[in-house]
């Protein structure tokens, strides 16, 4: 069962959601301040991070960036709705998905194991990297190299890489990307699929250049995102 | 069809008002003329007139007269007189019994009347007559010659007629009245100038005054006017403003209180939310124990549960109208399949069996998928609830650049006329004594609330048949943002 580091301040939330998520068999560290979590990352070693946006000191976002500068943990946020910007932010910072409150144990259990879910049986994928241009993509490992550089991608990144590089040329619609990626509803929040394709493009170091658009995440205007051709 | 009306009224008025202006001058103007000219011409005959009898009376007093006279001596008289005539010369006639002799070579004159010659006869004192022959007016005086004896005047039976040609003074008097004409007419034309001021200077306030009127129809409420002058006018533009700052302040308290209303709203959800995360995170514990429980605990605690999650619908649902109301509401819109787009959220909601659809393929708009299946389940939900099945939802595409318009229609027996008006409205409950429903009460006020932030409109009718029909109408005109909306 994974292990999970619940950072919240409201000491009702951190008790009810560590009281459930514990009943469900997880093992959950609960901190009150970001600092407290960072603190804990090296000595509890969490499979994820549930991340509450509005903290004291520290706030959400800051602890999600410091997370992100050292390491590619899944991390979920939890936010209230109407935290828009806060969310567009969070996003922004590397956050994999979020979560509104109040939530039932089951959704914040469904998001985890969304989130920590590998994208393929890697039983099925074919043992060694497949390349497409500079980019070597590992599906039994879980890797993605430009170069022979190893790229540092969060879950939601290299599902979403794996995901669109499995059918090139192939256009997918955010909501489908939301269904088959993080798989949330068909109506989910289209600025997921956004925000992650930014981040994605960036460590690809594939921004538009001064001739053409992107190269790997081609965004097909009207419809969706593809990837190449290359 | 207002605007030219009320221009029409404001010609009228200038008109009014100028058309009133020259009038009164053109009235004083040919009264004061013609009194002048009744006087004075009345004045100069007098004068010429009176002048004419009293010399004539005098010359006629300075001569001898032989009785009886013979022709020739009235006419050397005749021609003396006529020689004295003052102010002009004149003609004069003389008469004696059946002698007649004159100044001229003419022994009687056609301008003397039977009526003077009697009026002469019969007076002591001089006669007088105006007369009026081919157009040429003529003064005709008639004297009695009268001798003195013992005291006494006698007739001599002498009689003298002056015949004096007024035509220079009716030349005098056609010049005053073409005087007063060329005055009158420029005097009119000078009149429509101030006539012009004053209509400018009372229809510039009535103008300023429409137009803050319409300024303040429109919203504006901080409009107010220039106060000139202190005229009624000044008055009414003075009580002008003083209404528009009244109003203005009781709608700025009135939106204060608002404000204040919907903030209490939002910030009791927010408070409300964060003991509702702990708990709705631990029902599930409840809900599981609670079959190790003595029944009346384990009801309990299974009511707890289950309001608990009804509270937390309740309270997102409060917390989502009030961002609605603070216009904190975002469209995150995305090109989507509509038709697809439905069907997700009947599958999701597990009511494909329960509703029949008529989705035609290839429908794409620019919506906000998330607010849509909102939409489309408050509505389908709706239907379930309060009306019966079969529910039918139909997608009609736009054509032509008309909206995209989805309709939920159900089976049972529709809704109270009385009911319609208000069934958008917050908590608003069609049955009074069905205190509570499943939904929260504000299933409805959101789904208008995410049509209208896509630009559209939600009406509800009942159909043909008799069953509800929801109608949201989605303009279409989205789609042209979608390039931008889709590079992000």
């Amino acid at each position: 069962m994974p292990r999970v580091l619940l950072i919240e301040d409201d000491p009702s939330v951190r008790e009810g959601v560590e009281l459930g998520l514990r009943r469900r068999g997880h093992e959950v560290l609960a901190a009150g301040t970001g600092e407290a979590g960072l603190g804990s990352l090296k000595t509890f070693l969490p499979d994820l991070v549930l991340l509450d946006l509005m903290l004291p000191g520290m706030n959400g976002v800051q602890v999600c960036r410091r997370i992100r500068e050292t390491s590619q943990l899944p991390i979920i946020m939890l936010t209230a709705r109407g935290d828009d910007f806060d969310v567009v932010v969070g996003l922004e910072a590397g956050a994999d998905d979020y979560i509104v409150k109040p939530a039932r144990t089951e959704v914040i259990e469904a998001r985890i194991r969304a989130v920590l879910r590998r994208l393929a049986d890697p039983a099925a994928a074919r043992p060694g990297p497949e390349f497409h241009g500079e980019l070597a993509l590992d599906r039994a490992g879980l890797t993605a190299a430009k170069n022979g550089e190893r790229l540092p991608l969060a879950p939601s990144e290299l599902k979403l890489l794996l995901h669109l590089a499995a059918s090139p040329e192939q256009v997918f619609s955010r909501q489908q990307l939301l269904e088959s990626v993080w798989e949330h509803s068909y109506h989910g929040d289209a600025r997921l699929v956004d925000a992650c394709v930014r981040r994605l493009r960036q460590k690809l170091g594939d921004t538009s250049g001064p001739d053409a658009g992107p190269r790997y995440i081609q965004t097909v205007r009207g419809f969706g995102y593809r990837f190449g051709p290359l | 069809m207002r605007l030219p009306v009320r221009r029409a009224l404001r010609l009228g008025l200038r008109t009014r008002l100028i058309a009133a202006f020259l009038l009164v001058a053109a009235v004083s103007a040919v009264t004061t003329a013609a009194l002048t000219y009744q006087s004075a011409r009345s004045a100069i005959l007098q004068q010429t007139q009176d002048q004419a009898v009293e010399q004539f009376r005098e010359q006629i007093a300075n001569q001898h007269f032989g009785l009886p006279p013979s022709t020739a001596a009235l006419k050397d008289v005749s021609q003396a007189l006529a020689r004295a005539g003052k102010p002009r010369p004149w003609i004069v006639f003389a008469e004696y019994g059946s002698l007649r002799a004159s100044s001229t070579m003419r022994p009687t004159s056609t301008v003397i009347t039977d009526d003077l010659r009697s009026q002469t006869h019969a007076n002591t004192h001089a006669s007088f007559q105006r007369v009026v022959q081919d157009g040429t007016p003529y003064l005709t005086i008639g004297m009695p010659v009268m001798f003195d004896q013992y005291g006494h005047q006698q007739r001599s039976g002498v009689y003298l007629y002056a015949v004096m040609d007024l035509r220079p003074e009716g030349v005098t008097i056609q010049a005053m009245v073409s005087a007063a004409k060329n005055g009158a007419l420029p005097a009119l034309a000078v009149a429509v100038v101030p006539a012009l001021l004053a209509a400018r200077s009372v229809l510039r306030p009535v103008r300023d005054l429409r137009r803050a009127a319409s300024s303040m129809g429109k919203g504006r409420l901080d409009t107010r006017i220039e106060v000139k002058g202190s005229d009624e006018l000044a008055d009414l533009a003075w009580t002008f403003n003083e209404s528009a700052e009244e109003l203005e302040r009781s709608v700025e308290e009135l939106q204060k209180a608002e404000a204040r209303a919907r903030r209490f709203a939002s910030d009791v959800s927010h408070e409300l939310r964060t003991p509702l995360a702990g708990m709705l995170a631990v029902t599930e514990v409840l809900d599981e124990d609670a079959d190790g429980l003595d029944p009346d605990t384990a009801r309990a605690v299974r009511l707890i549960s289950a309001e608990t999650g009804k509270l937390a619908t309740l309270v997102e649902d409060l917390m989502e109208i009030s961002r609605f109301d603070a216009k904190a509401a975002e469209l995150n819109a995305d090109e989507v399949d509509v038709a697809e787009t439905i069907r997700k959220t009947l599958q999701g909601r597990h009511w494909e069996d329960r509703v029949v659809t008529r989705l035609p393929d290839g429908v794409r708009a620019m919506i906000d998928p998330r607010r849509f299946d909102i939409v489309v389940a408050n509505l389908v939900g709706n239907a379930l609830r309060h009306g019966s099945e079969p529910v039918t939802v139909r997608l009609c595409p736009s054509s032509g650049g008309g909206p995209l318009v989805v309709e939920v229609a159900d089976s049972g027996p529709g809704i109270d006329a009385a009911v319609l008006p208000h069934i958008f409205d917050r908590f608003f409950k069609a049955d009074a004594a069905r205190t509570r429903s499943a939904g929260s009460g504000l299933g409805l006020a959101i789904t208008m609330e995410n049509v209208r932030l896509h630009g559209g409109t939600v009406s509800a009718a009942n159909g043909l048949d008799g069953g509800a029909v929801f109608r949201v109408e989605l303009p279409t005109g989205l789609l042209a943002a979608a390039p931008a909306q889709a590079a992000r």
